[in-house]
This record gives C-alpha cells, sequence and structure tokens, in this order.
C-alpha cells in the first residue's frame, strides 16, 4: 500500500513533468531552447515522450502488480467476511460493539426472524449451549464487492492501456529490428526496418493526403525520427471541405475520401468530419488537419531594378520550388503555403477604450460575438534563397485591402523565422494595379531625372513664395540631394544622416524640413514619370496626393524588402490537402470495460451501506448489537428506531 | 409492517414522487414532441437519461422539486418574451432587466456576493435569521443561475440556427455552471447535516467565481456567445462538462469546508461553527461523490477524445491534470478508509487538492497547450 502510494506519486511528477515540457516536439526545438548538455540529458531520461519512456512505463507495470497483490492479499479475507453472518460473535464481543444494548424483555424468535426478513436482511440462525439462539442478519454485502470492482478494473484499464502501447515497438527499437528514419525520403524509399507492416495491432499515427492523390500508409513519430505503418487499404481524398459560420469561424472540415482494400480490390466512399471518424478493418480514420495541397499558382514577377518595366508572367506550385534569374542572377524560389482564407480580427480590440457605463451595458446584451472576424482573402508564402543561401522569407496577400478608404496591396517580409513579419502596403490605382506606385518608385530611383524634378519643385515653391529668391539654389541642391539620399536608403537613411551629422537640439526641425521638401518634390517626381512614360499628368486634389504620400511610405519599406524581384500572386488553382489520423487501438474496449467496473465499483464502495443487525434471544431477556460500514448517523438513528421498536414489541407479547 | 431500518429510497415512494416524476415524463415528452425530429439518436437517448436523473434527483431531494421547475418556469417566461426575436433582449422590460440570460447572471453575481455577506454576518453574531436569509438567497441565485443557462441555450439559436448550442462550451459558461453546481451541492449538505454556519466559507470559493466572472465579462467581453467549432460539436460535450462540474464543485466545496475545520480545530470561530467531527463527515461525502463524478467524467472525456482526437488517451495537458486530480483524491480516500485518517491531516489535503483542481480547472487553460485550448483567458 505504501509502496502504492509511492508509485503513484512518482507516476503524478512525471505527468506533470510531461504537461510542462511540450511532448513530441522536433529535436532541434528541444536542443535550440535547452542548450547542448540538458538537451542530452533530458533526452537521456526520455523526457520529451515521458509517457511512452520505459521508466514511465515500468512504473505504471509496477502499479498493475502491486495492485494485482493487494487483490490477491486481501481478497480471500474479504470474500471471508463477504460471505460471513459471523453468527458465532461471543456475548462480550456483542457487548463491546459501539451500538448494543441488552432488553431485559425477551423476544419471540418467529416474530424477530419476521422482523429482520421484512427489512430484507439475510438471516443466519446458531442455537447456542446455553439454551439461547443468536440470529445474525446482514445486507449490503455488496459494498465489499466494490472492493473488488474498483481494483480489478485498474489492472484491467492498465492491461488495456498496455495493449496499445507501443511496447512491442520499444523492444524492436531495442533489439534493433526497428529503426526510426530520420532523413526526409520520399515513402518509398524508406528502408524496411522503418516500415510496419499491416499485421501491427496496434499503431496512431498520422498521413496528409491531397485532393486527388491518395496514401496507402501513415507516419508516426518515434524519438528523433518516424516509422512508416503500412494499412491495409488505400484512402484517396477527393475532395476536402471547410464551412464557415458568418462571423468567420470554422464551422465544419469534412473529406470525401475513397477506401480502396487492398486485397480484395473493394472500393467504397466516405465522408469524414471531426468528431464523426471511419472505421474499416478495425482502424479508425480520423479528420485531424487540413491545409494546402500544393496549388498551381500565377504570379506577376516587378523586377525592382526597372520597376517602371511591365512585369513578367511566372508560374509556379504552392510547397514546391523552382530557380528564378532576375538580372543576370540566380535565384531559388521556394513556396510555402496557399491559405486561401486569412481570417483575422480586424476590429479594434473592444475593451479598451469604452466608458464604464457602456461595460455594463455590454455585459447585459445578449449578442454574437462582435469581433470582426474577417477573412482577408488567399496568401502566399515564399522564401527566396539566393547564391549564397541566404534566404528571405515573404508573406503575399492577393486581394486588395482597404485602410481608412483607400485601397492598398500588402506584403510581409521578414529574415528570421522566428520574427515577426514586417508589412508594406503598396497604394493601388484606379485600375486597382501596383502599376502607378511601380512608376513612381522608378522615378524615385532614377538620378537621371532629379534635375527636371529640382526645377519643377524649386519653381513651384519660388512661385508660392515659400523660399526667397536668395535661398533658390541652396534650395534647388537640397530636393536633389533629399531625392537621392531617399532613394539610396528611404526615410531611414535620412534619419540616419541626421543623427551622424546633425546635433541633437536641431535635428527636429530638419526632420520637418526634409520632409516638406520629399512631400513637395513627390507631386513633381509623379508628373516626371507620367511624362517619361507618356501618361497624363494626375491631377492635383487630395485623393493623388494621399497616394503620393503612400507611395513615400511604400518606397522606403521596399528598402528593407531586400528582393531583386516583386512577386504579385494574380491567380491560383486551389487543391487542398487533408490531414488524416489513423488507429488501431485493439485495448479500447477493454479500457472501457474496466472503466465500467470501475465506476460499478466506486458506487457499491461508498453508496452501498453494509448493515448488520444481531439479535441474541435469551429466555430473560434480549441483546440487540447493530454495525455498519460507516459510522454514520444514520446508524444512530437505525439502532434508536430499533431499541424503541423492539421495547415496544417486547412490552406487548 | 413498520419500517425500522432505513429503507432504499425506491421503497419509500409516495404519491407526491410519483406526482413530480410524471411532471417530468409530462415535459420530456412535451420537448420530444416539439424537437424530435430534430435530434439524433444520441441526443434522444440523452433526454430519456436525463429525464430519469431529474426524477431520480427531486425523489433523492426534495428541495429540487420546486427548484427545477421555478428555474424551468422563469426561464420559459423569457422565452415567451423574447417571442423569437432577439432584439426584444433589450426592448422589453423583463428581459432587459431581469430575465436576459446576462441580467440573469448579473443577478446571480449580486445574490452570490449578498449571500455571503449575509452568511458572514449571521455567522459572527450567531443570528440564525440572517443565515437563513444567507441561504434564501443562495437558493435564489442559483434559480437565476439555471434559469439564465436555460435562457442562454435558447438564445444562442436566435442568433442563428447554426450558432444553437448548449451553453457549456467556453470558460464563462462552465464558470456559471461550477457556481451553480457548487451552491446546489452545499444547500443540498447544509439541509442534510444542518451546517448552515459553513455557508460563510463555501460561499467564498463561489464569490472567487463570481469575481472572476465579473472581470472575464467587462474585461474580456467574454460572455458573447459563440458558435462552436468542429471539435466541440457534439453530443458528449452535454454528459461531459456538467459530469465534471459535480466533481471540479464537490471538490471546492470539500476543501472550504476543510479550512472551517482547521479552523475550529484550532479554537478560532470553534463556538460560531458546528463541530469538527460532522465537518469531517460532510467533507469527507463531498469528497466521494465529487470523485465519483469527477471518474465517470473523465471516463467520458476519454470515450468522447476516442471519436474525436484517435484516442482515448492522449496525454493531453487536460486529460494529463485530470488524472493527477483523480490520484490525488484516490489517495485521500484511500487513506480515510484503509488507514483510518480523519481530522486535520485531510482537512489540509483537502485544501490543497483544491489548489490542484484549480490548476486542472484554469491553471492547464492559462499556462499549458494542447488539445483542451478553448478556454483560453
Amino acid at each position: 500500500m505504501r509502496f502504492a502510494i509511492g508509485l503513484l506519486t512518482i507516476l503524478a511528477i512525471a505527468s506533470i513533468i510531461g504537461t510542462v515540457l511540450k511532448q513530441n516536439e522536433p529535436y532541434p526545438n528541444y536542443a535550440f531552447e535547452f542548450g547542448p548538455f540538458w538537451f542530452a540529458a533530458f533526452e537521456k531520461l526520455g523526457l520529451y515522450d515521458v509517457y511512452h519512456s520505459s521508466w514511465f512505463l515500468l512504473i505504471l507495470a509496477f502499479l498493475v502488480l502491486s495492485t494485482t497483490l493487494c487483490i490477491i492479499r486481501n481478497g480471500p479475507a474479504f470474500l471471508r467476511d463477504m460471505k460471513s453472518f459471523r453468527e458465532r460473535a461471543t456475548d462480550n464481543s456483542l457487548r463491546a460493539m459501539r451500538h448494543s444494548q441488552q432488553l431485559d424483555r425477551p423476544l419471540d424468535e418467529a416474530q424477530a426472524m419476521r422482523l429482520l426478513q421484512g427489512h430484507g436482511l439475510r438471516v443466519k440462525r446458531a442455537a447456542r449451549d446455553d439454551g439461547s439462539v443468536l440470529l445474525a442478519a446482514k445486507k449490503g454485502s455488496a459494498n465489499k464487492l466494490g472492493y473488488f470492482f474498483a481494483h480489478i478494473a485498474m489492472v484491467v484499464i492498465c492491461i488495456g492501456g498496455l495493449m496499445d502501447g507501443n511496447l512491442p515497438l520499444k523492444i524492436g527499437e531495442l533489439t534493433g529490428s526497428i529503426k526510426p528514419e530520420t532523413r526526409d525520403l520520399p515513402q518509398a524509399q524508406i528502408p524496411e526496418q522503418s516500415r510496419l507492416g499491416t499485421g501491427n495491432l496496434s499503431f496512431r499515427g498520422s498521413v496528409t493526403v491531397p485532393e486527388g492523390k491518395s496514401a496507402d500508409v501513415i507516419f508516426m513519430n518515434s524519438g528523433n525520427g518516424y516509422l512508416v505503418q503500412e494499412l491495409p487499404f488505400i484512402v484517396t481524398l477527393k475532395k476536402f471541405h471547410v464551412d464557415y459560420y458568418s462571423n468567420g469561424m470554422p464551422k465544419l472540415f469534412a473529406s470525401d475520401i475513397v477506401v480502396t482494400d487492398k486485397d480484395s480490390g473493394k472500393t467504397s466512399e466516405h465522408t469524414i468530419k471531426v468528431n464523426h471518424p471511419l472505421v474499416v478493418d478495425g482502424v479508425a480514420i480520423y479528420q485531424a488537419s487540413f491545409g494546402d495541397g500544393g496549388s498551381p499558382l500565377q504570379l506577376k514577377a516587378w523586377n525592382l531594378q526597372t520597376p517602371q518595366a511591365a512585369p513578367t508572367e511566372i508560374k509556379g506550385n504552392s510547397l514546391g520550388a523552382q530557380p528564378l534569374k532576375v538580372n543576370g542572377r540566380d535565384y531559388k524560389l521556394e513556396f510555402g503555403e496557399l491559405r486561401v482564407f486569412n481570417v483575422e480580427n480586424t476590429g479594434a480590440p473592444g475593451s479598451d477604450d469604452k466608458s464604464l457605463e457602456q461595460r455594463l451595458k455590454d455585459a447585459r446584451s445578449v449578442r454574437q460575438d462582435t469581433k470582426a472576424l474577417k477573412n482577408i482573402g488567399p496568401s502566399i508564402s515564399f522564401k527566396l534563397r539566393d547564391q549564397h543561401g541566404q534566404a528571405r522569407e515573404y508573406q503575399h496577400y492577393m486581394a486588395p485591402m482597404q485602410q481608412d478608404g483607400e485601397w492598398y496591396q500588402v506584403a510581409g517580409v521578414r529574415s528570421d523565422v522566428g520574427q515577426p513579419f514586417q508589412y508594406l502596403r503598396l497604394p493601388l490605382d484606379k485600375d486597382m494595379s501596383i502599376a502607378s506606385f511601380m512608376r513612381l518608385y522608378a522615378a524615385l530611383k532614377d538620378p537621371t531625372l532629379y534635375d527636371e524634378i529640382r526645377k519643377r519643385t524649386t519653381a513651384k515653391a519660388m512661385q508660392g513664395q515659400a523660399i526667397s529668391p536668395a535661398m533658390q539654389q541652396q534650395f534647388s541642391d537640397s530636393v536633389r540631394w533629399v531625392l537621392s539620399r531617399f532613394a539610396e536608403g528611404g526615410f531611414k537613411a535620412l534619419e540616419q544622416f541626421l543623427d551622424d551629422k546633425v546635433p541633437a537640439d536641431k535635428r527636429q526641425a530638419i526632420a520637418q524640413t526634409y520632409i516638406k521638401i520629399l512631400q513637395g518634390a513627390v507631386v513633381d517626381v509623379m508628373d516626371v514619370a507620367q511624362a517619361k512614360a507618356g501618361l497624363a499628368p494626375w491631377p492635383q486634389d487630395a485623393k493623388h496626393y494621399r497616394f503620393l504620400l503612400d507611395g513615400l511610405v511604400g518606397a522606403s519599406a521596399l528598402q528593407d524588402y531586400a528582393a531583386p524581384v516583386y512577386l504579385e500572386m494574380s491567380g491560383f488553382d486551389q487543391v487542398q490537402a487533408s490531414g488524416l489520423q489513423m488507429t488501431r487501438s485493439p485495448g479500447k474496449n477493454v479500457v472501457y470495460l474496466g472503466s465500467l467496473l470501475l465506476v460499478i465499483g466506486i458506487i457499491l464502495m461508498f453508496y452501498v451501506r453494509e448493515v448488520r443487525v444481531w439479535l441474541l434471544l435469551q429466555r430473560d431477556g434480549t441483546r440487540l448489537a447493530m454495525t455498519s460500514n460507516r459510522h454514520n448517523r444514520d446508524l444512530d438513528q437505525d439502532f434508536e428506531r430499533m431499541v424503541g421498536y423492539l421495547n415496544k414489541q417486547a412490552g406487548e407479547a | 409492517m413498520e419500517m425500522v431500518l432505513q429503507q432504499p429510497l425506491y421503497k419509500r415512494l409516495a404519491a407526491g414522487d410519483w406526482l413530480y416524476a410524471l411532471l417530468i415524463v409530462v415535459a420530456a415528452g412535451y420537448s420530444f414532441s416539439l424537437y424530435g425530429s430534430a435530434m439524433d439518436y444520441y441526443e434522444q437517448l440523452i433526454l430519456v437519461g436525463s429525464s430519469i436523473g431529474l426524477v431520480a434527483l427531486g425523489w433523492f431531494w426534495p428541495s429540487w422539486r420546486w427548484f427545477f421547475p421555478l428555474a424551468g418556469s422563469v426561464s420559459l417566461l423569457a422565452i415567451q418574451l423574447y417571442d423569437h426575436n432577439l432584439a426584444r433582449a433589450a426592448e422589453s422590460f423583463g428581459l432587459k432587466y431581469l430575465l436576459s440570460s446576462q441580467s440573469s447572471f448579473m443577478w446571480m453575481c449580486t445574490l452570490f456576493f449578498l449571500a455571503t455577506v449575509l452568511y458572514w454576518a449571521g455567522t459572527l453574531s450567531r443570528a440564525g435569521l440572517l443565515m437563513r436569509m444567507g441561504s434564501g438567497l443562495t437558493w435564489a441565485a442559483a434559480v437565476f443561475a439555471l434559469a439564465g443557462l436555460f435562457t442562454r441555450w435558447y438564445e444562442s439559436y436566435l442568433i442563428a440556427a447554426d450558432v444553437g448550442r448548449i451553453p457549456v462550451s467556453n470558460l464563462y459558461e462552465v464558470f456559471i455552471l461550477f457556481c451553480l453546481i457548487t451552491a446546489l451541492m452545499y444547500l443540498y449538505y447544509e439541509a442534510k447535516f444542518a451546517v448552515r454556519q459553513v455557508g460563510a466559507f463555501v460561499l467564498l470559493v463561489i464569490s472567487a467565481a463570481v469575481g472572476f466572472i465579473l472581470w472575464y465579462t467587462f474585461d474580456r467581453q467574454a460572455h458573447e456567445i459563440q458558435p462552436l467549432i468542429p471539435a466541440l460539436q457534439s453530443w458528449w460535450m452535454k454528459i461531459h462538462v456538467p459530469a465534471n462540474f459535480v466533481g471540479y464543485g464537490a471538490f471546492a466545496m470539500s476543501a472550504m469546508i476543510g479550512v472551517a475545520q482547521l479552523l475550529i480545530r484550532r479554537g478560532i470561530l470553534a463556538s460560531r461553527l458546528p463541530s469538527a467531527e460532522v465537518l469531517d463527515e460532510v467533507m469527507y461525502k463531498a469528497i466521494a461523490v465529487g470523485f465519483l463524478f469527477f471518474t465517470i467524467a473523465t471516463i467520458l472525456g476519454a470515450m468522447w477524445a476516442a471519436d474525436a482526437w484517435g484516442g482515448y488517451w492522449s496525454w493531453d495537458p487536460k486529460e494529463t491534470w485530470a488524472l493527477i486530480v483523480w490520484l490525488n483524491y484516490a489517495a485521500w480516500l484511500h487513506m480515510r478508509l484503509v488507514k483510518g485518517w480523519r481530522g486535520e491531516p485531510l482537512a489540509w489535503w483537502a485544501v490543497v487538492g483544491l489548489l490542484v483542481t484549480s490548476f486542472a480547472f484554469i491553471g492547464v487553460n492559462m499556462f499549458l497547450s494542447g488539445l483542451h485550448s478553448y478556454g483560453a483567458l
């Protein structure tokens, strides 16, 4: 018992470790988190998969053993006690019971028998040498059965669990007949020692199937690698469905699948949903996840060295990789996932700026959630890797996004996977295209245009009497300088200059001047760009001016974008993939049986009251004694009533 | 023959008991005639099962016979006022200030706070009247809680047919369930063991939960009704969650009784509280019933997991902590039943048990990740 409690404590502590430390993560994540020393130490202890480590299973086995021993050791005595009426109880032991009383009137045996049996008690009669008769009665012996049920249940549940555990795998790995694969190989090339046959009784793994494709194996994590489990059938995904509620939350994930039996070739069609698995050949198939299955994409590539030029069309496949040649250099374009729905919370976090009154009102009102969940449309992520293997990651949204009444194209960039994306938003012209922005960007970066631009800007400043004639040349030079500085590195380059060269107390004023110059010059930049492209100049109104200011911000941000080419997604053909989990667990019903036994056991133990009554019928009196397995107030009351009743009966007799 | 020993419940039934049973059966039959066509096989089974459960509960605990129909009538009145139109919540006076689910819950919160104050005032001043008022307010709060949950269930269908669902699916709703169940269990033991002074302690834990509900409502707007994500769209939720909260409620109550017991044993408030022995027994009873329901809930959870997650046991943090809670109380019961422990050590253990239980209930959602992630703060 003490040993068992000790084991339970260790088990509880081990379980806690398993909940605090995320289990079954890829090993590099652990190595990164703990450093080389602790990573190795924790790996030795099996902490990355506590619940399947040898020592954890050993504790479980010990618990089963200890509970079994407990049943074997205490069982027979319990059974004896359950059967026994204790009709051989001596006068002394009867007297010593807490609920015991000597009545001075004798009681008729037949009457006593009726009384006891009428209450559903089973009675055993024992005649004694001194002529008295002891009626030993009891009910509620099932209480003791509860002990058996509950403890056998623990053993049964553990056995069921071990049946579904990976014990055979562990043994296979120890003896070397099974070896997890750690390389990323095509399925067909995975060696035999990492494959498990269809005869394997118990497994749990998963596989991702793109639409129109099939799978006849699943993959199981095992330590640092994985194992391949062969299935007795082939699963083909016809179509994957996602439905959304009107507020953008997912409502349904479902896969239309075709299952083909490998032996008979028979096929059957099914739809599986979350919470509605399909069972085939004892293998349960679950809808576990979903994602992109490799979708054909169409993109427009804008060369950022010559942004004014029309983009070239390129084709690709999400999740695929392809070479890309830009300005004579070789790059590798690695596509990530195509996400058709990007549901984001675009609303302001509601509670921040509300009055108490408003909050009280909100708390009273019954509403559906008002979080502005909104689908902001498809996105593609990709990496552009240069010859040195350096890569940046990009995330481009396809649909225009409206902000403060104007439309933009949004793209994110980051140089490190651990960082959040930095987003740039490029203003869209009246054709919902980024062509105008690219024209502006090209002109901003083209030094040959600066002379024409500064001439126009200076003339305008003179006309508006913003500068004196004496300042004319100096102003003109400033425009040129600010433009070229901006072309080098955007707002950051200007800031850098201020920080390096200008005394702190003057920075603010000079920065204001630069901004004003830029804001004035950008109008002329666009005019020059339009003229160069042979297009009509833009009207001078607030809407177009805002575009130009947004264009400056976008152009500055493009400096950090650090790619030779800007890829605009123009179309796609979605192919989804469904993540299917498959389980064969022969121990399940054993565990359920154990669970049933456990519940019955607990009910019997706690809610069946065992009561024993002894009536010793003497020639000149009666002794009443009662016990119950629980010293509760019910027994006190029962005993009191019994004494009163017997006194009355005896009096009448 | 005159019955001297206590008879099993089924042998003691009188006309009133059967009348109550008839009421429940008629109500269930009427519900079935209205909605039977929209129920699947499992939901029909649940209707039958819950009718049996309601009858049994009413037979076992007479107060339930007026409590449940009263809460039901209150929410039927609310439904009547709604008249199939959610906008009425802001127009109808009765809904706006009393009967819409949010108003009901706000009343519940207020009444629980008041009850706590009255219980303490009554216990400290030995005023039976104040304590009786405390118990009355606790009953009233429980009526608002249950009626509010029923009404919220209806409101979810008014938002949209596909949003409709039983309100036990997020942290906000289960906190209300927790308050309701803990209060009801306490009221049962209060009447059975005449331990009204303990209300001061049990209501403290309910008040803490109420405080959380208010913070969650005002600061996080958590009261808004959201539809069910696919993983939760299962009839298992209807039985798994309530069973779990009977367990949590019972464990919370036993811990507060443990606190009272520890104070008494140190001579604090000893003259104002019931004897430590009585509290010891109530504490044991609460843990026993909590253990039974927690076991059932965990098994139901495993069966649900086998349908939803691909295995009856995945060592998900919530599952693992449920196991730890279970082991904790299994050990507690062994110590009491096998080793014969009583009094102080078990009272301390019950108090520590509440910490373990709270972690399993809220801590896992706050600090650990896993499959039970829908109750995030």
